[in-house]
């Protein structure tokens, strides 16, 4: 196991190593005078451009600006906001919170949905039920996201007026939010009908961002689920008389969970990346839209540091499910 | 696939079946794939004919008829079916020429990322230990970026236009392929008839691309399917936000873009190409579903 | 839907029941800041400048003229070089949770405001990282301002380098905004000088509370406030990008104003009987810049016959949809000095072709540049460039649309051999002519700002003696001449002025549009 994680370590450093090469070169080819947009149609003469670009740093050499931005994430300074002027470690810590309590309802859902709809349509495989739960899968993963998420404002929202259309709570409530998640905060605040507030802010956000690992998780169960069913020892378990509902919840699920269990993991890790379509048509106030935000407004600093730490958060989930799959399933290791 | 498998084998015809017709046997018991491939044949023969199928150009502006609703609509006419947009152009034209960009979207997506992907998987399987493993960290730190957040900060640099989306959606889908192909290469090298073909003095370049290469299609075929699918999606998502196809282009996202101010008043604006988009892709994934379970001997023998 | 809404407007109100007065803006976006000299965007300028910050001198609510502010009076020299402030005593800052000041507003709060922004080498100056002033310099204030001097503790004098009969109104922009030194010094003490940028303090009717990023900012009334106390109790800003969001909250009673409406929606706002919509011409320009450098855009004739094929009412019902009017000056017409008896070129296709023809301007093909932004005085640049080319089309004229990044955008085309005329716009910053026609048809702008490239001596005389004549009726004639060489030159085609449509809840009293694209919750009030 040891030598398992040091392998795993050991491509962990130079992938980081190439991720900030490439998030600092993205920047430098990104078009665009950031100087220029911050002027706007007033423009900027040109004594004022020179001074800015000394100060903001443009006018030192590449590899130096390099260094200096590797020898800066060592100490944890990413860099400040062109257009906050906070530094970007902080920003990204105020919003971080947001996109992970999206994303865990989100698979949160999508698991309590998604298992049990693969283990039913495996069970009743080429019924009537397994081709209704798989075709509602298939058009779960063919889901144009921002669509499906307009047309839910429009109904849920619109139409029958159940559920706020954006933001994470009333604005009735105001409480200090030391954990940054709002479910939890509404709760500690004591403010009645602040955490129902906070709930029904979170519905839509989640069904939209659940939908597709939804589909991917049922229809992975439902496939690992018809191997496991077909091996030896659940042929025997059954052949012995053990009761169907014995042999395919405990024996069969067990073993077909596995496989899910990755795909539930790598979904975790693209979510935590931040929901980029969801964030943005929610207005939630995530790190998926501060993103698309900072890429349109052209604030450099927040795209370079954003980048690393996204790609950072990917790959940390991506060797903890790595390591758990190595765990639970011995063959790996060796492999 | 049981059924499918022997009933093949029950065929009282002698000669071996040809691989298409084997295929073709198979594919054809998945009712979804065939109903997936009529679909998808039918927006071919949509996006082929575009300009004789479509009642007006896709930019004619009619500006005496601005947001005029479906024609079963109150205040909708049969001069527009699918009703107009915010310029007056006829929705239905412009879906209809959507059509195209879509497939083109996903055919050049798919052929860029599946060449070059193919191609570095392959050099990759026979390469030498240190480049093999350069190649590979170079994909893990591809694919250690979320896919939209990478293709939507390639497009920022290249320039937002529908040609820079598909290269970015492009590069963002070729590390599947190199990673498929190498592990399809590194299970077919060691197996005897390519040792056999080494032994015989093949040249290494028809050994890796004439001998070992087409015996591991299978996977990177089906892969090439659902990629297409990702591919119409992703560009769409990117003229979504703005950075894919441009305005007047009849896009799908991109007319979905446009369309999203309307979203209260004009549901058809909305409601349409985001269809026209899901239908596309889910008759794709379903073929893409058919060519798996027919191509992909593992799943053949379950 | 009726029942949910019921039952939400309800919720609210017993949400807030404790407090009546809430009111709730869904502002557009979030500020970028809270230091309004660091910034230039109105989305930060409202979160801060607008509602927290004074100014010695203000714009009267809802006008562009000067009442006093923080100054109770002040006197201009005779060379108009002086500017001498008398202060108003006992004003106090912002008492909060993180900040009690100890003495009231003097002389050094008002040096220190200005003196931040302009000495690069004082220990103010980068309190926040990576700081820079930039409407402090767009605004010439380095070269203008040769020094500010206390007299004593409540009188304050600005020496200029040069008579500038727009300086007063300078002084009301937000840039101007009067912080405390005294809170300056404690946070540099406490080695956190960033935090005066993030915890405003100011003398302004409301003060900060709380804000969480992208989400909520909160204020609450200042009751120390040197005015009467504000009527709201509570004024929260509820960030809202999305225009169709804003909307769904204000008909649900989440939010009480609303600015930037979709034009798409004003229909159904105004015929609902919980909302009035308030309009009034923005302090702006749409405009399409010929480059008059370049042949055959260099002849006038060309340039007013393409005009006169550009069918301005039908762009201006497609792309603005009753958020814009017509535009036949380059100044809007909330602006003192605006020409009202210029007549507009008509539309008239024919005209056109016989114009051009006359011109010997035969199979024209030209570009363009369609902004990649959205505006107030252009929501949708491609949109209208589409519709220019077909109207042009019809002259026989072969448009061809081109865009680039916004920052490549602004520098392209300021190149003086630029092919293809731009379109572009100019939101006024202090209410002054000379914002608009020195800055943007001034010979001094070729190359620059002066996008259309147009050096007339005429015009660039008259704008020149408008700016050092200190008589308001004097200024005003010598504009109103310019703007009648402008329409007889036709270096831009005049587009449009945004409209500017603020939905609000008729719940809310006292609220004006501000000209300069403001939002101003000082004076409004909220009946039950």
């Amino acid at each position: 196991m040891l030598s398992f994680l040091i392998r795993r370590l050991a491509t962990f450093i130079p992938t980081f190593i190439g991720v900030t090469i490439i998030a600092f070169a993205f920047i430098r080819l990104l078009p665009g005078d950031p100087i220029l947009l911050l002027a706007g149609e007033r423009g900027v003469s040109p004594e004022r451009y020179e001074q800015l670009r000394q100060q903001f740093g443009f006018d030192q050499p590449m590899w130096k600006q390099y260094l200096d931005y590797v020898a800066g994430i060592f100490q944890g300074d990413l860099g400040i906001s062109f257009s906050t002027k906070r530094p970007v470690l902080d920003e990204f810590l105020t919003l971080f919170p947001a996109t992970v309590e999206l994303a865990l309802c989100a698979i949160i859902l999508a698991t309590l949905i998604g298992i049990p709809a693969g283990v039913i349509a495996a069970v009743n495989r080429g019924k009537f039920f397994d081709q209704a739960l798989m075709s509602s899968a298939l058009v779960g993963y063919s889901m144009p996201i921002f669509w499906w998420a307009l047309l839910l404002i429009i109904v849920f929202s619109g139409t029958l007026g159940w559920t706020p259309v954006s933001g994470r709570i009333g604005l009735q409530y105001f409480f200090d939010t030391p954990t940054g998640f709002m479910l939890i905060d509404s709760l500690l605040s004591g403010q009645s009908g602040a955490f129902r507030s906070a709930v029904s802010h979170l519905i839509l956000p989640t069904v939209a961002l659940a939908t597709i690992p939804l589909a991917v998780i049922a229809r992975q169960t439902r496939s690992a689920m018809l191997e496991v069913l077909g091996e030896d020892y659940v042929r025997t378990a059954r052949a012995k008389g053990m009761s169907p509902m014995r042999v395919n919840g405990v024996h069969a699920l067990r073993n077909a969970l596995i496989p899910v269990i990755t795909v539930i993991g790598l979904s975790v890790g693209t979510l935590l990346a931040g929901a980029i379509l969801t964030e943005t048509i929610f207005s939630w106030p995530g790190i998926g839209k501060w993103m698309v935000d900072s890429i349109f407004r052209r604030d450099y600093q927040v795209v370079q540091g954003g980048l690393l730490l996204i790609a950072l958060v990917v790959m940390i989930v991506n060797l903890i499910v790595d390591v758990l799959y190595g765990l639970i399933n011995p063959k790996i290791r060796k492999g | 696939m049981t059924d499918a498998a022997s009933q093949t084998a029950s065929t009282p015809n002698l000669r071996p079946p040809s691989r298409f017709k084997e295929f073709w046997s198979s594919f054809k018991e998945n009712r979804g794939a065939v109903i997936g491939l009529f679909v998808f044949l039918a927006f071919l023969l949509i996006a082929a004919f575009a300009p004789l199928l479509a009642p007006y150009s896709f930019d004619a502006q009619d500006r005496s008829a601005l947001l005029v609703p479906p024609f079963w609509q109150e205040g909708g006419s049969t001069k527009y079916l699918l009703g107009t947009d915010a310029l007056g152009r006829d929705l239905l034209s412009r879906l209809i020429y959507g059509a195209r960009f879509s497939f083109f979207i996903g055919l050049l997506v798919v052929t860029l990322a599946s060449f070059c992907g193919v191609l570095i998987g392959v050099i990759a399987g026979f390469a030498p230990n240190w480049l093999d493993t350069l190649i590979m960290r170079l994909m893990d730190i591809i694919l250690s970026f979320p896919s939209l957040l990478l293709a939507l900060v390639l497009v920022a640099i290249l320039g937002p236009s529908l040609i820079n989306a598909m290269i970015a959606i492009a590069v963002v889908l070729q590390p599947h392929f190199v990673r498929l192909t190498r592990a399809a290469v590194l299970t077919e090298k060691s197996k005897d008839y390519v040792t056999a073909a080494r032994v015989a003095g093949g040249r290494p370049l028809r050994i890796m691309f004439r001998t070992v290469l087409p015996n591991c299609l299978a996977p990177i075929i089906v892969q090439a399917a659902l990629s297409f699918s990702t591919a119409i999606l992703d560009t769409a998502a990117l003229g979504f936000l703005g950075m894919g196809a441009q305005p007047p282009t009849p896009e799908w996202g991109t007319m979905l873009a446009e369309a999203r101010e309307f979203i209260l008043r004009a549901w058809w604006v909305v409601t349409f190409p985001g269809l026209c988009i899901l239908i596309t892709v889910l008759a794709i994934n379903l073929m893409g579903d058919g060519l798996r379970d027919a191509l992909d001997p593992k799943l053949k023998r379950s | 839907m009726k029942k949910f809404l019921a039952i939400s407007v309800s919720a609210m109100l017993l949400g807030s029941a404790a407090s009546a007065a809430n009111l709730v803006y869904c502002s557009e976006g979030s500020p970028e800041g809270f230091d309004p000299a660091l910034y230039t965007s109105g989305t930060t300028f409202d979160a801060s400048a607008r509602n927290i910050y004074d100014r010695l001198v203000h714009f009267k609510h809802g006008e562009t003229e000067i009442e006093p502010g923080l100054a109770e009076s002040w006197d201009i020299s005779d060379d108009g070089l002086e500017y001498t402030f008398h202060l108003r005593p006992g004003v106090k800052f912002h008492s909060t949770d993180y900040f009690t000041p100890t003495r009231d507003l003097n002389a050094d709060d008002v040096i220190f405001s200005f003196q931040r922004q302009g000495d690069a080498e004082g220990e103010y100056h980068s309190m926040t990282p990576a700081s820079s002033y930039e409407y402090y310099n767009s605004m010439s204030m380095p070269d203008l301002i040769s020094s500010i001097e206390k007299v004593d503790d409540l009188t304050v004098k600005f020496v200029l380098t040069r008579p500038e009969a727009p300086m007063l109104a300078n002084l009301a922009m937000s840039f101007a905004s009067i912080l405390s030194k005294e809170y300056a010094d404690q946070l540099i003490a406490a080695g956190t000088p960033e935090m005066l940028n993030q915890q405003p303090i100011g003398t302004g009717p409301f003060k900060f509370t709380a804000y969480q990023k992208d989400a909520v900012i909160r204020y609450a009334r200042n009751d120390d406030y040197w005015r009467e106390p504000a009527a709201i109790e509570n004024l929260i800003f509820a960030i809202t990008p999305d225009a169709s969001v804003r909307y769904q909250k204000l008909k649900a009673g989440e939010c009480h104003v609303m600015p930037y409406p979709n034009p798409a929606d004003l229909e159904a706002m105004k015929a609902d009987e919980n909302i009035n919509v308030v309009s009034r011409e923005g302090l702006n320009v749409g405009y399409l810049a010929y480059n008059t450098k370049v042949a055959p855009f260099d002849n006038p004739e060309v340039r007013k016959a393409l005009n006169m094929a550009m069918d301005k009412q039908a762009i201006v019902d497609g792309i603005f949809q009753g958020a814009g009017s017509v535009a036949k000056n380059p100044i809007p017409p909330t602006m003192w000095s605006y020409n009202d008896a210029i007549v507009d070129d008509p539309y008239d296709p024919e005209a056109a072709k016989a114009a051009l023809e006359a011109a010997g301007v035969t199979d024209l093909s030209m570009k363009v540049w369609a902004m990649p932004v959205q505006r107030p005085y252009n929501p949708n640049a491609r949109r209208m460039a589409e519709m220019i080319q077909a109207d042009f089309a019809k002259v026989g004229v072969n448009v061809e649309i081109v865009s680039y990044e916004w920052g490549e955008y602004l520098e392209r085309s300021k190149a003086e051999d630029r092919d293809g005329a731009v379109l572009l716009g100019w939101t006024g910053d202090n209410g002054d002519p000379d914002n608009f026609l020195a800055v943007l048809l001034g010979c001094d702008g070729v190359g620059d700002a002066n996008r259309a490239q147009w050096c007339n001596e005429d015009f660039n005389k008259l704008i020149q003696d408008a700016k050092v004549e200190s008589d308001q009726a004097e200024r005003t004639k010598l504009y109103e001449q310019a703007q009648v060489v402008f329409k007889e030159q036709a270096p831009w085609a005049t587009i449009a002025h945004s409209v500017v449509n603020e939905p609000i809840s008729t719940k809310v009293q006292g609220y004006k549009i501000d000209p300069f694209g403001g939002h101003v919750f000082y004076g409004v009030s909220l009946t039950e």
